[in-house]
């Protein structure tokens, strides 16, 4: 037996121990994610879920251990979230602390924030928000103005961010700030972290198109965060920005369109829904539109199989967060356009009596935003034409 | 099956990039067109391709080949791609190696293969009859006869079918016009009587011939593989074929691709230069994530045809509905960005676009694969 396979036959055991039962159905609405934090009101099975998970790093396999993560190699995370798949496990925590800030800390903390942060996220014990976009910086993320100004050991933070996801229920935020208003607008910028619970802090939600509101405008007024709370140096924060974006792209690229893992493909829910006629979709046009697309997430799955294959090997195509991203959110709408289309009269369902009528309409309307946050596609686009084709600019 | 490639591999991808790119570039591609070459390729860059290893990129060691597999065979394919090589490299190195290897009996293989690996002997595979691929439409009828059968029929779409030495010929012994059961694969001499070949010029200047048989005798030592099980072996040797016909679109996808990225940055109109506009920005990064899902696709069909795996009847439509639809997208913006130049026979790319146009049509576009693939997955 090779160090690999008995890895995984500790991990299956481990697993069939310790995930709870009602953490091996599938989510059935946004209320299902745990996203851990102090406001978090979880129930037995999730809480036994994280702990149990945080305790051994699992939240975060592959960060190292001094830092609460689980120090497994590539090849053993992989091995673990195969088990994790194979008993259709949910994720025992959802996190902008794993998915951004984390792998930032990681290369831009300095030693007293990475003990003090990093753990806590593993263990999702601090929920984050991510503070970058306001009414007047969105694409152009460069030109914010939320100001801070050092007054002795304190920075003094003042302005507006808008589109903060989950601000209302996040402790803490990774917030871009303007250090230096007199030099160029990428110079001046710095990054901060801060309690959301400082005087100063509020925030108000906005309703979305799907129908949640997970999103808010967020006032800093004279908002006191200690200078030690600075990652990086003062006026270097876009690198980190950008750095963290990258990050986010992937996530938001990879984490719904390749039809794989524990959800239903397109053609099996159509098969259920619509039904065979002589073996064969009874609905020819959509059997076309929906091979069409399932070509599409396949090679897209396989082209983040390639990514991540290629990266382990040392090699790979530049910008590709941005192409995941592009392309994957775009096949995600997709994904939803279809199922919707699948469905008929019955997706346009917003409430009703059934245990998920309604998810449909919400989620396809929510998909629409994919296109939108982290970056928009024509962004991601200009990033490809720029840094990967080297194209000219305007 | 990680999809990225071994050392052993990149080799192999750099010496065919550096061969096709000196021994067979575009500029001789457009030679053997503007001549009307009789062969249609260069014998000699085909004796130096059985040198290379590459004609034997498929033939077992033991017959003297190199044993190299699929993907070597698509990287060879890709380069051939990039630089619109002309060899039988698809008709001989591909399908009738696969066809032997897959079906043929330790006769037929110890004739064949070494002469096949050492680049003396070239053959075609006569299956298709409708103008739309279809394998299971075989009208062909092989009809007992002496110790062997009597062939008669005609096929439409014999690549290289006019340089054959041998055809492998798909003919009915049993069952009704578009039955899997009932199909028999020959192996024919292209000079036996009743034999009759007609060479096509195609829109791409690669050749494709129309062949009649007539009251063919084949011998019974000549049936490969089992009589009426022939559908089973014809698609393996044709989901070898699309899976490298996906690499060689992948190649006229991508070599298309950096032809237009180069004239983007070098164009000027409006006082600037073209690439600096947005709309056409946009395009060329779509095209380039594009271009890198034929590139998984591809090389995924080829892994898992190295590997045996059961899942590489998928995976082969998959890349070859896929490397399709890319080399179509790839090659009409190339020659749309190129603007009014790009219409001229005396720049090159156009070659590109009917290329891609014959390619995707050969053994199945992406509505044949897509309707196989909804097939093999239920609905
Ligand atoms: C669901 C959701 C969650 C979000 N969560 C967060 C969060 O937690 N924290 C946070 O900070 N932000 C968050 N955002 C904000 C998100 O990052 C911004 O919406 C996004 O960056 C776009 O900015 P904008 O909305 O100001 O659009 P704009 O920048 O005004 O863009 C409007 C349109 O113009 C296009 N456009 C703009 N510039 C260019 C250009 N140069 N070339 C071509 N086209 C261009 C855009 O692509 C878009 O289609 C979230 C957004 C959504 C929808
Ligand atoms: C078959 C044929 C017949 C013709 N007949 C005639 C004729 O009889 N008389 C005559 O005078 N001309 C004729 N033309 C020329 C024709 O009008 C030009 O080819 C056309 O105007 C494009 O110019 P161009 O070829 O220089 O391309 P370019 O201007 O170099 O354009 C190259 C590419 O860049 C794109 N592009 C350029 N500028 C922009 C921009 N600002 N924003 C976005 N994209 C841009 C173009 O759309 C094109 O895709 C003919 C052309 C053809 C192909």
């Amino acid at each position: 037996m090779t160090d690999l396979e008995g890895f995984r036959a500790e991990t299956r055991a481990w697993l069939d121990a310790n995930c709870p039962a009602e953490m091996r159905t599938p989510i059935k609405s946004d209320d299902d994610v745990c996203w851990g934090g102090r406001k978090a009101e979880l129930t037995e099975a999730q809480r036994l879920w994280l702990d149990r998970m945080g305790a051994r790093g699992w939240t975060v396999p592959e960060w190292p251990a001094e830092y609460g993560g689980g120090g497994l190699s590539k090849d053993e995370a992989k091995v673990l979230a195969d088990e994790l798949r194979r008993i259709r496990a949910r994720s025992p925590l959802a996190s902008f602390g794993i998915w951004m800030l984390g792998p930032a800390l990681l290369k831009y903390g300095n030693e007293a924030q990475k003990k003090e942060h990093l753990p806590r996220i593993a263990r999702g014990e601090i929920r984050w928000c991510q503070g970058y976009s306001e009414p007047g910086a969105g694409s152009d993320l460069a030109s914010l103005r939320t100001s801070a100004i050092l007054d002795g050991d304190d920075y003094v933070v003042n302005g507006q961010k808008v589109w903060t996801s989950y601000a209302d229920k996040a402790d803490w935020i990774f917030c871009l700030v303007r250090t230096d208003p007199t030099v160029a607008k990428h110079l001046g910028i710095s990054f901060l972290l801060f309690d959301m619970d400082s005087p100063g802090v509020s925030t108000s939600p906005i309703k979305l198109i799907s129908g949640a509101s997970p999103f808010c405008q967020t006032f800093f007024d004279n908002v006191r965060v200690p200078k030690q709370n600075l990652m990086g140096q003062a006026g270097k924060g876009w690198d980190i920005a950008k750095y963290l974006l990258t990050h986010e792209r992937e996530m938001i690229g990879g984490s719904d369109s390749t039809g794989g893992g524990m959800r239903d493909g397109v053609s099996q829910i159509a098969k259920r829904q619509i039904g065979l006629d002589a073996a064969i979709l009874a609905d020819t046009g959509l059997r076309t539109d929906i091979v069409r697309h399932e070509i599409n997430a396949w090679a897209f799955a396989l082209t983040m199989e390639r990514v991540k294959d290629e990266a382990k090997a040392g090699q790979g195509v530049g910008a590709l967060s941005s192409m995941l991203k592009y392309y994957g959110t775009e096949l995600n709408k997709d994904r939803l356009q279809l199922l919707m289309s699948i469905n008929g009269s019955d997706g346009l369902t917003w409430d009703g009596e059934g245990e998920r009528d309604g998810d449909l309409a919400r989620n396809w309307l929510r998909t629409r935003a994919n296109s939108i946050e982290g970056g928009t596609s024509e962004i991601n686009l200009n990033i490809i034409a720029k840094r990967v084709l080297e194209l000219p600019g305007a | 099956m990680a999809l990225v490639l071994s050392d052993d591999q990149k080799m192999i991808r750099d010496s065919a990039d550096g061969f096709f790119k000196t021994e067979a570039p575009v500029a001789q591609h457009r030679q053997l067109r503007d001549t009307a070459d009789a062969t249609g390729f260069d014998r000699n860059v085909w004796a130096k391709m059985a040198d290379m290893g590459f004609a034997g990129v498929l033939v077992p060691e033991e017959h003297g080949g190199a044993g190299f597999g699929h993907v070597a065979a698509g990287l060879i394919m890709e380069a051939m791609g990039r630089n619109l090589s002309a060899a039988p490299m698809l008709s001989t190195g591909i399908l009738g190696v696969t066809a032997l290897n897959a079906a043929g009996t330790p006769e037929q293989q110890a004739k064949y293969l070494p002469l096949i690996a050492q680049g003396q002997r070239l053959l075609a595979l006569a299956a298709d009859e409708a103008a739309r691929h279809n394998p299971a439409h075989v009208t062909t009828t092989a009809t007992p006869s002496g110790n062997g059968f009597k062939l008669n029929g005609v096929k439409g779409f014999v690549l290289d079918g006019h340089v054959a030495d041998t055809l492998i010929v798909a003919a009915r012994t049993g069952g009704d016009d578009k039955d899997p059961d009932g199909i028999t694969l020959f192996l024919v001499d292209a000079k036996a009587a009743g034999v009759d070949v007609e060479r096509r010029s195609m829109v791409d200047s690669r050749n494709a011939a129309r062949i009649t048989l007539t009251d063919v005798q084949v011998d019974g030592a000549d049936v490969l593989g089992p009589v009426g099980g022939g559908f089973a072996i014809l698609e393996t040797v044709l989901d070898a074929g699309r899976a490298c016909l996906a690499a060689e679109m992948l190649g006229v996808s991508s070599e298309s691709f950096d032809r237009t990225i180069d004239y983007l940055k070098q164009r000027d109109q409006f006082g600037v230069k073209i690439g600096s506009f947005q709309a056409l920005q946009h395009r060329a990064a779509h095209l380039f994530c594009e271009v890198e899902l034929a590139r998984s696709a591809t090389l995924r069909a080829l892994t898992a045809l190295d590997a045996r795996d059961e899942r590489a009847t998928m995976f082969a439509s998959l890349a070859k509905a896929k490397s399709g639809e890319v080399a179509k997208l790839a090659t009409n913006e190339g020659v749309q960005m190129h603007g009014g130049i790009g219409m001229t026979d005396d720049f090159d790319i156009g070659f590109y676009m009917k290329r891609a146009r014959a390619a995707q049509e050969t053994f199945g576009d992406i509505a044949f694969h897509g309707d196989r693939l909804a097939r093999l997955m239920g609905y």
